[in-house]
């Protein structure tokens, strides 16, 4: 397992500052839920980083990573749908409790194929609304155009969690090591791409 | 010159400076949680410095008095004054006139702030050092009440008076001190048996010294979250302390049901940084 560095810590100790400025002011405007809904996103990144700084990347062995990788986007996913899709805000809840049992069930009790379906499948959904949704508002110019970095940081995201998905499945795309070594660095950059989207 | 940079080199250890600046910043904080945005900064130049007078003299003072367990114990015993670095006489006398002109300034400042720095040092020195730690595990609560004087201290010379948000902010920090204590006695409890110190853990064992660790470290973040309502804390910012407690919480409840060396150490750690975090945001 790759040590952490002091490098990698500094990037994770930025990533925690801009979540922190996220959840203080970075989303004061939206509505109470979308609010709700973006505190627990940052919150769990703040945390998560915090944790990683302090205990370093041994944590990643934890079997609840992929849990807590995915209280990430499925909340700032549900954020964006209470926000600009407010029609669909019940049904996407629905879907992001359901999802997130699911996971949680099949975390403990599935294996092979039965266990990352759930993963992927909510993965995709609420990666997807992260990434389109801001990027197609900008273009329809309901937002500002600064606003597609949300959507950035949903791209990154997506990339992080499949990465660590796949790594915790025991099929990863990279090695681990070069995942442990990218991993500071990608969170630092999703978490600038949505500070300076949701700033728009 | 060059006699006098050695000196000041085997006094910083004395000193503890890390949980020192720890406990300054929380007496920055329970002053500036009454008078923000702050404006008076003679004040705040002279509250840091009584502080760091008196806490860096009364841990001298500890150090001194507990130099002979001190010598018993392997993490302890290359401090300066069981490896023979330091005189104890000399130790003593710095500690006595650092103390002294610490809580001097404060007199000067106010009076019930100084008394108040008085009662964190003689609780601390005098009470838990002295009198209790080496009789029973749980002089650890008087040494988490004195830990709590800074912050009380420093909202008391903000207001001129003690108030409920200022007690809440002491047993904030009273419920922490455990956290810290408690950690280190099962990390180390082979030392503090070597010294013949009675701990929690071998007092009452380890699942209950655990338990206690995460009950204190869950009303540590309670109490500083009825305080920080209580201050008028903003929104975003109390936001913020939610979500720092969250993981506290987490990372207590882990210790208790799965506990291990990293979860105990990820939680001691997780607790100082969260205490400096409430501390900065109390600030705002």
């Amino acid at each position: 397992m790759k040590k952490i560095s002091v490098l990698d810590r500094i990037l994770l100790l930025i990533t925690g500052l801009l979540a922190s400025y996220q959840i203080v002011d970075g989303i004061a405007d939206a509505g109470n839920f979308a609010i709700a809904a973006y505190t627990v996103a940052f919150g769990v990144l703040l945390v998560a980083g915090l944790l990683i700084i302090i205990l370093g990347f041994d944590i990643l062995d934890s079997p609840l990573v992929v849990i807590v990788s995915t209280i990430i986007p499925l909340s700032l996913s549900l954020g964006l749908i209470a926000e600009y899709l407010p029609k669909w805000r019940t049904a996407y809840l629905i879907f992001a409790i359901l999802g997130f049992l699911l996971i949680v069930f099949t975390r403990y009790k599935a294996k092979g194929a039965l266990a990352i379906i759930p993963v992927a499948t909510v993965h995709g959904v609420s990666g997807m609304v992260i990434f389109l949704l801001p990027i197609i508002y900008s273009i329809q110019g309901k937002t500002p155009c600064e606003f597609a970095w949300v959507g950035i940081g949903g791209a990154l995201i997506g990339v992080g969690g499949l990465l660590l998905t796949f790594l915790k499945s025991g099929k990863p795309i990279l090695s681990k090591d070069t995942i442990l070594t990218v991993l500071p660095m990608l969170l630092l950059l999703m978490a600038l791409a949505f500070v300076i989207g949701f700033a728009a | 010159m060059n006699r006098l940079k050695v000196k000041l080199r085997l006094y910083l250890p004395l000193i503890k400076s890390l949980q020192t600046a720890l406990l300054i910043t929380t007496g920055l904080a329970g002053y500036m949680s009454a008078r923000c945005p702050v404006t008076t900064i003679p004040t705040m130049l002279g509250l840091g410095a009584s502080l760091l007078l008196s806490i860096s003299g009364s841990t001298i003072l500890n150090m001194w008095y507990d130099r002979d367990i001190d010598a018993k114990m392997a993490r302890t015993t290359k401090r300066p004054l069981p490896a023979g670095l330091i005189e104890p006489r000399e130790a003593l006398l710095v500690g006595l006139v650092l103390s002294a002109l610490g809580v001097g300034i404060a007199l000067v400042m106010d009076v019930l702030y100084g008394a108040i720095i008085f009662s964190g040092l003689f609780i601390d020195v005098v009470i838990y050092t002295i009198w209790l730690k080496r009789k029973t595990a749980w002089s650890i609560i008087w040494g988490g009440i004195s830990g709590g004087m800074p912050i009380l201290a420093g909202r008391a010379l903000g207001l001129g008076s003690i108030d409920w948000i200022g007690i809440a902010l002491t047993f904030a920090i009273l419920f922490w001190i455990p956290t810290h204590i408690l950690t280190f006695s099962i990390r180390y409890r082979k030392d503090y048996q070597a010294a013949g110190v009675p701990t929690f853990p071998s007092t009452y064992g380890d699942k209950t010294t655990q338990a206690i660790i995460a009950l204190s470290s869950v009303l540590a973040a309670i109490t500083i979250g009825l305080a920080a309502y209580g201050i008028g804390t903003e929104w975003g910012f109390l936001r913020l302390m939610a979500v720092l407690s969250g993981g506290l919480f987490t990372l207590a409840i882990a210790s208790v049901i799965k506990p291990s060396e990293t979860v105990n150490f990820g939680l001691f750690k997780y607790a100082s940084l969260y205490m400096l975090s409430a501390m900065i945001l109390l600030m705002f």
